[in-house]
């Protein structure tokens, strides 16, 4: 039985196919390795309240696109803006202790989503397929969403050799960094922006919802595999891979959206790992008697 | 000239909550101190205007002269609470080079000079053959010492320890002693501790911090007095030596409790 996968790849008309798959893995990369902050320093809750806002960002966008005529705005624009705003908020709480931290996450989170299907809604040119931002969709992948995505991407990476050091100084004692005389806030708010500009490049793969799991379960494997950070993000941007190419090929298979296929395969593999590693636990503990 | 000098430091967070009031005291070049009193009597306060990372409302801090912010490259600091998660991937190497870091740090990797202080700092705890390995296969007591390692690599004059021993058990708070006392003949020490059983003949001072602050000698104390002192019921430091009488009148478990 061959790949169903690899014969699409091969078929003249499937270019959002090839797009996909490129952006893909292209995004991989920054996944991987803002995956791997976002997880050592516990801000998966943050990183997600920035993807769900998001969606504010897209509606807009395309409220701006169909309605307002900005033909050059698309709505992935707006989604990176959103993002933006909402981990400059969030960072803002975090850092001055000013308000309830989690109770604001959980604000913005909302509040983003809530004006994003008001735009929506204001859309009337158009039928907007709103699951389509919300799940993912391949089929609109285009070779503009790709240039976008690698640029990011080369961003996010040069970002992460030039200050690795105080990033990881940051996740692993904030305490000790500050001492050091580092930026605490700075360095803190600019892995935010990471995040946020991360989660939205595989936002029309995805979709907003479920993208979250895409940047920490890799990771979050990978810290397990590791020794080190440079270690995990390597893991980290190997399994994103993976996920990415299993996902697809299971999603051809059955016929389904890419989007759910492919966290179905990350979440099966995160969950399996952790009950396989507790099984084994239990045989060595046990073993002697 | 004194390591460390405080002149008549006040500060609070907040307007009107005065957590450091009128704070003076002077440590010499290598010697050591520890610092007792109750919790949220200041001693965090005390360490963070040490560390030149909040500033005084009144009076003036100086580290080998300067204000604390410039001369924060002379100090080791080892903070109190190291919330590590055992999945975080890192190794003790990694944890160790934390230690070169600094404002002025270059961007990109750390350098070869980096690696080599830290790998020389971590020879210096005993911990050089564990450089490689994950820092969570580390026992509690090669932790500490690993923490030590990072607070001595960039080569500091005085050594910070916020209540190092708070989560350790005895025989590695033991053996945590005996490098600190090595340690304490080349460079200052500055130790945080609520355990009173801490101090010893080889710190020179205590410094009771409960807003005031009072500097009390230990070298005429020997370790039989202090536990008679510190031990079952704590009465009473000897005040008598720096003060002059009446100055400063101590009412143990208001001023500076000393209870356990």
């Amino acid at each position: 039985m061959g790949s169903e996968l690899i014969n699409a790849l091969n078929e003249p008309l499937f270019d959002f196919l090839r797009y996909a798959l490129a952006a893909g893995l292209l995004a991989s990369l920054s996944f991987g390795i803002v995956g791997t902050y976002v997880v050592t320093k516990r801000i998966t809750y943050i990183a997600g309240a920035i993807a769900h806002c998001a969606l504010g960002g897209i509606g807009f966008g395309l409220y701006a696109k169909h309605e307002l005529g900005w033909q050059w705005f698309d709505p992935l624009y707006g989604a990176i803006i959103a993002a933006v705003i909402s981990s400059l908020i969030i960072g803002t709480v975090v850092l001055t202790r000013s308000e309830r931290e989690d109770t604001v996450i959980g604000a913005t989170w909302a509040v983003g989503m809530a004006v994003g299907f008001l735009f929506i809604k204001m859309v009337r040119t158009v039928t907007v397929n709103i699951e389509s931002w919300l799940f993912g969709d391949i089929n609109f992948v285009s070779s503009s969403d790709l240039w976008t995505v690698a640029i990011l991407g080369v961003s996010v990476l040069i970002l992460t050799i030039l200050f690795h050091k105080q990033f990881v100084a940051i996740c692993f004692d904030e305490e000790f960094a500050r001492s050091r005389g580092i930026n605490v806030p700075f360095f803190y708010m600019l892995l935010l922006l990471m995040s946020a500009v991360t989660v939205v490049l595989l936002v029309r793969v995805i979709g907003i919802i479920m993208v979250i799991a895409l940047l920490t379960l890799p990771a979050a494997l990978g810290s397990r595999l590791a020794k080190g950070l440079p270690g995990m993000m390597v893991w980290a941007v190997l399994i994103c891979s993976i996920f990415l190419l299993l996902g697809l090929e299971f999603s051809m298979r059955i016929d389904a959206p890419a989007g759910p296929s492919i966290i179905l395969v990350a979440g099966s593999a995160y969950f399996g790992f952790l009950l396989i590693e507790k099984i084994l636990g239990y045989i060595k503990s046990h073993g002697g008697k | 000239m004194a390591s460390i000098e405080f002149n008549n430091v006040s500060f609070g967070y907040e307007k009107d909550k005065v957590i450091i009031e009128d704070a003076s005291f002077e440590l010499e070049q290598e010697e050591s101190i520890c610092m007792v009193g109750p919790n949220g009597g200041g001693k965090s306060t005390l360490i963070k205007l040490l560390l030149g990372l909040i500033r005084p409302w009144t009076g003036q801090i100086r580290v080998f002269g300067n204000d604390p912010e410039s001369s924060r490259h002379l100090i080791g600091y080892m903070p109190q609470h190291l919330n590590f998660d055992d999945q975080f991937p890192i190794t003790t190497l990694e944890v160790t080079l934390m230690g070169c870091l600094s404002s002025g740090s270059k961007i990109g990797p750390y350098s070869r000079k980096d690696r080599a202080s830290a790998e020389a700092a971590l020879e210096k705890v005993n911990l050089g053959e564990m450089a490689k390995k994950r820092f969570s296969t580390l026992s509690g007591g090669q932790r500490q010492r690993a923490l030590i390692a990072r607070a001595l690599v960039s080569d500091p004059k005085i050594l910070l320890l916020d209540e190092p021993t708070a989560n350790v058990d005895q025989s590695v708070e033991e053996e945590f002693h005996n490098t600190l006392k090595e340690l304490a003949e080349q460079i200052s020490i500055v130790l945080v501790s609520h355990d009173l059983g801490f101090v010893s003949g080889w710190l020179e001072h205590v410094l009771c911090v409960n807003r005031s602050v009072h500097m009390h000698p230990t070298a005429s104390i020997d370790g039989k007095t202090l536990n008679e002192i510190f031990g079952d019921n704590i009465v009473a430091i000897r005040h008598d030596h720096d003060c002059p009488p009446g100055e400063h009148i101590h009412h143990h478990g208001e001023d500076c409790d000393h209870g356990k």
